[in-house]
């Protein structure tokens, strides 16, 4: 007999891989942690090959050791006889000549990949999107009316009349059945008895039969209540998974090429982090001097501009985008500003008060980077004055590339903290 | 396409499977091939893979060491560093064989030959198979595992099932009856019993360890003390009769692993035999389709290709040599049987007389009914092949400073030889000799193991890990004793049960 089983299951051991995952979870999570290290964030986004040292996932079992007495049979003898005696390899014992089998395996690590879900699963392990099962329970989940087949109750609007017709015809068809046979029979004896010119009353009676029998046809109705059909529609939920993630960047002449590149990065990581959580996430790139302009992602990173800096033109537009295009309920917003601290000394109190009356109200979460930089200017006061009222708004100072990854924990920690640093 | 011939190209469809299988079906029974019926199941690389890792099994209970086992599997594979094998072949009835979607049409030949008629007919006909395995019931006996495994996981929790898991895993070498024949039941029978054997046991092991001893039955305590009455090899089995604290469900799963262990068994002990017969027989099924014109030439050469690769020999200084291949081994063997029986020559009529110039389709048969790998070596090796291999054995004594040629393939060293590669193959050479000793009734509950010592061999020290899962499962101290050539009997380390 010969099956093809091809399209049975496949992953039939994906249960039992998810159980050694699970298992090896401490040594898998150092591992990633390794990774992390290594790897630049901008390539955070793939798999890894996960090293688990071999001794730490051992099946025990009881076998020999080393030492006492063997005797091994080899294959391929060229020059040896009876009673030579070959020197032992210096440094340990063991070594018998590959000795296959033994339960010793090599002490080579043992080596698998995690896909790219399984490693952003582990590395955003202890974060949580702030606020998010909060917007989740908060907003009522809008519906959409989806089709879902046929009733047989509904508003006569819905009457699906095909449908409807096609069952009265088959209920028809099955009520006429037995008297058609009869009626035919009938007929054929009337005009028998005709031609045969037989008595009236024989006649009549059978003229009665068969007008008997036409009555009755017609008594089945056309169209009956149960052969109505209506189209049915099932109100379906729609949760909105999806977000908007507004970047907005320094590019004033004080940002250089390594600031922008810190920035980039701590951006690229919250896009990861959000793109696990929903299901759209749109992108709007701002950057601003003295002025704020919405840009494509390669200008948003490239481009470099010289000048003072105004924060508020960015708020602003940013304000103005959301009410354009994210208004309503249907957007989780979020937004990340990378700057050096530099800002006009009196649109730092602008700055703070657009953030407080219009934008925090609306956004999930709002995560100030200070990079490169260390004082403590006009728009961190503000700003810090401002994350100990409200909670969306975070923020921390960045100095190297190697903080990015511990600032950016510490940001979306399960546990928002609203204490600036 | 030339009458008479299968088929041509490497394309393969089922037709065609099907058309080899019949043909083969044909040769075969004319050499006396006895075989349950054939399941051939096509499946692709990833299935494969699947199948590998759960031992062969089409069916399964979950554990990790699978999953673990899966994505070696699958990294070494995705890596280029193994191929897949060509096929798995399960001991049941109708006996299932993978082919692999990939495989051409003569590979896949070649596998229906080795699989579906070689390893089939070793399976229905070998002793071992024959003692301990029931090909009919064992597809049933797996099922049943895994859902008494998944309904301990709902009820339990999978932490406990895994532990226990665990455990087992860790003694199923030990959970083999050597000597025993267990009597046979049908699945059914066995799911019957299942329940009530559960009550059963608990109530034996309740009155084993009864807290209040009975007055009148308190015998002297040079007898008494010493349960069980003999040394017992299934740890396993004992554990499931005796050890005091477990619950029924954890006896069941016991028992599963050591049923399974014991279905197992034969396949470790008949390696070189079970592939040497099937290499065989591919060899000599495909050799006479292709005598009777039914395949092409680059039928055979592709067959050729790949059996020669499957019984390649490197020798003991070749850098890819990892021992004896037991595919080249028992090919050699078998053919070597043939060869003694049709065309002998002096020296095997001396070692040989009974076999020299009989039939050889039924000496190799009984060969394959009535041995296991050790025995089958120290009856069947023969000098000519002992040369043709070139074998020397090497005595590695830690007492030495060099290792010392102990015999070669010359006359004063077939013998040695011999029975040196048969020992190889003795299981109960490889594995150490652990025996359940004393299990302390009256004082602290624990349990002493001995172990009989072999050539000075001492226990690897990972065996600590294996005890503890022991003591676990025995619920108080377990013991390990070593008892050497001359009778000394040393304490070699303690385990105690978590807490």
């Amino acid at each position: 007999m010969i099956v093809d089983r091809r399209l049975n299951g496949r992953h039939r051991n994906a249960v039992n891989r998810e159980r050694f995952v699970r298992r090896y979870k401490d040594q898998i999570r150092r591992a990633v942690a390794d990774a992390v290290g290594r790897r630049s964030i901008t390539d955070l986004d793939r798999g890894e090959r996960i090293d688990i040292q071999r001794k730490d996932i051992a099946e025990p079992f009881f076998h020999h050791g080393p030492g006492g007495e063997r005797e091994q049979v080899h294959p391929g003898n060229k020059e040896f006889v009876s009673g030579d005696r070959l020197p032992k390899p210096e440094g340990g014992a063991g070594g018998s000549g590959g000795q296959a089998g033994d339960g010793g395996d090599g002490e080579d690590d043992f080596v698998f990949v995690l896909s790219r879900e399984e490693f952003l699963e582990f590395f955003f392990e202890d974060l949580a999107l702030p606020d998010l099962v909060k917007k989740r329970l908060a907003t009522i989940p809008s519906t959409r009316s989806v089709r879902a087949g046929f009733t047989q109750t509904g508003v006569p609007t819905n009457v699906n009349i095909i449908r409807s017709l096609k069952s009265a015809a088959a209920r028809r068809r099955a009520l006429h059945a037995p008297r058609r046979g009869e009626l035919a029979s009938a007929e054929e004896h009337l005009s028998a008895l005709e031609a045969a010119g037989s008595p009236a009353d024989a006649l009549l009676e059978a003229e009665a039969e068969v007008s008997r029998l036409r009555k009755r046809l017609a008594r089945v109705p056309f169209l009956d209540t149960i052969d109505l059909r209506y189209n049915n529609r099932v109100q379906r939920p729609q949760p909105t998974t999806q977000a908007a993630m507004f970047c907005i960047l320094d590019v004033s002449g004080s940002m250089d090429e390594s600031r922008k590149d810190i920035a980039k990065r701590f951006f690229a990581l919250l896009y990861l982090f959000l793109s696990r959580a929903y299901d759209k996430i749109e992108v709007v790139f701002i950057r601003h001097h003295t002025q704020a302009a919405e840009v494509n992602e390669e200008d948003f990173f490239s481009a470099r501009d010289t000048g003072g800096t105004i924060v508020s033109s960015a708020l602003t537009l940013m304000e103005q985008i959301i009410n354009d295009r994210y208004g309503g309920d249907d957007w989780n917003l979020y937004a990340a500003q990378a700057s050096d601290g530099d800002n006009w000394l009196d649109d730092s109190p602008r700055c703070a008060g657009l953030l407080r009356n219009s934008l925090l109200p609306r956004l999930q979460y709002y995560a100030y980077v200070q990079v490169g930089a260390f004082d403590e200017q006009g728009l961190w006061r503000e700003y810090a004055r401002l994350a100990s009222e409200r909670p969306q708004l975070a923020m921390r100072k960045i100095a190297s590339v190697a903080d990015i990854y511990p600032v950016f924990r510490a940001l979306f920690a399960k546990q928002p903290t609203c204490a600036p640093a | 396409m030339r009458p008479g011939l299968i088929s041509n190209g490497s394309e393969w469809n089922f037709e065609l499977i099907e058309a080899y299988e019949r043909a083969i079906a044909e040769i075969a029974a004319d050499y006396r091939l006895d075989t349950y019926p054939n399941q051939i199941e096509i499946v692709s690389a990833e299935q494969m893979m699947d199948a590998y890792s759960s031992i062969g099994m089409p069916v399964g209970y979950s554990h990790w060491s699978y999953g673990k086992e899966f994505v070696s599997v699958e990294q070494r594979y995705r890596r280029g560093e193994m191929g897949l094998a060509y096929e798995i072949v399960i001991n049941s009835n109708p006996c299932i064989a993978y082919l692999m979607e990939e495989n051409t049409m003569p590979m896949q030949a070649l596998v229906i030959a080795h699989a579906s008629f070689g390893h089939n007919s070793f399976f229905k006909g070998n002793y071992l198979f024959r003692t301990w395995t029931t090909a009919d019931s064992i597809i049933d006996y797996l099922l049943f595992a895994r859902d008494y495994i998944r309904d301990c996981e709902q009820r339990h929790g999978e932490a406990a099932v895994e532990a226990m898991l665990d455990s087992c895993h860790a003694l199923r070498n030990y959970g083999v009856d050597r000597c025993k024949r267990p009597a046979h039941l049908s699945p059914l029978q066995e799911q019957a019993r299942q329940r009530t054997r559960e009550l059963q046991q608990q109530a034996a092991v309740n009155e084993l360890w009864r807290t209040l001893p009975q007055r009148d039955a308190e015998p002297d305590p040079g007898t008494a003390e010493h349960f069980p009455a003999e040394p017992q090899e299934n740890l396993l089995y004992f554990i499931e009769k005796n050890a005091p604290l477990l619950a029924p469900w954890q006896r069941e799963i016991v028992r599963i692993v050591r049923k399974l262990a014991q279905y197992f068994y034969p396949q470790r002990q008949t390696q070189v035999m079970n592939e040497g017969w099937a290499t065989f027989w591919h060899y000599t099924l495909l050799n006479r389709l292709y005598d009777d014109g039914r395949v092409d030439d680059a039928f055979m050469l592709e067959f050729l290709s790949s059996h020669t690769n499957v019984v390649a020999q490197p020798g003991f200084d070749h850098p890819r040599y990892s021992g004896i291949n037991p595919y080249a081994l028992g090919f050699s063997m078998m053919r070597d049987i043939r060869r003694i029986c049709e065309t002998p020559t002096a020296e095997d009529r001396a070692w040989f007389p009974d076999l020299a110039g009989s039939d050889w389709i039924s000496s190799l048969d009984f060969a394959m009914r009535n041995y296991k790998d050790e025995s089958f070596i120290a009856q069947y090796l023969s000098p000519q092949l002992m040369r043709e291999m070139r074998l020397f054995a090497i005595l590695d004594d830690d007492r030495e400073r060099a290792y010392q040629v102990a015999a070669i393939h010359d006359d004063a060293g077939y013998r040695r030889l011999r029975s040196a590669l048969a020992a190889q193959y003795d299981l109960g050479n490889r594995e150490p000799d652990i025996q359940v000793w004393r299990a302390d009734r009256r004082g602290d509950r624990s349990l002493t193991l001995r172990h009989q010592q072999r050539g000075r061999r001492p226990l690897a020290a990972a065996s600590t890990e294996a005890l503890k899962h022991l003591a676990s499962l025995w619920g108080f101290p377990v013991r390990m004793e070593t008892v050497t050539a001359d009778g000394r009997v040393d304490a070699v380390n303690e385990a105690q049960p978590p807490r």
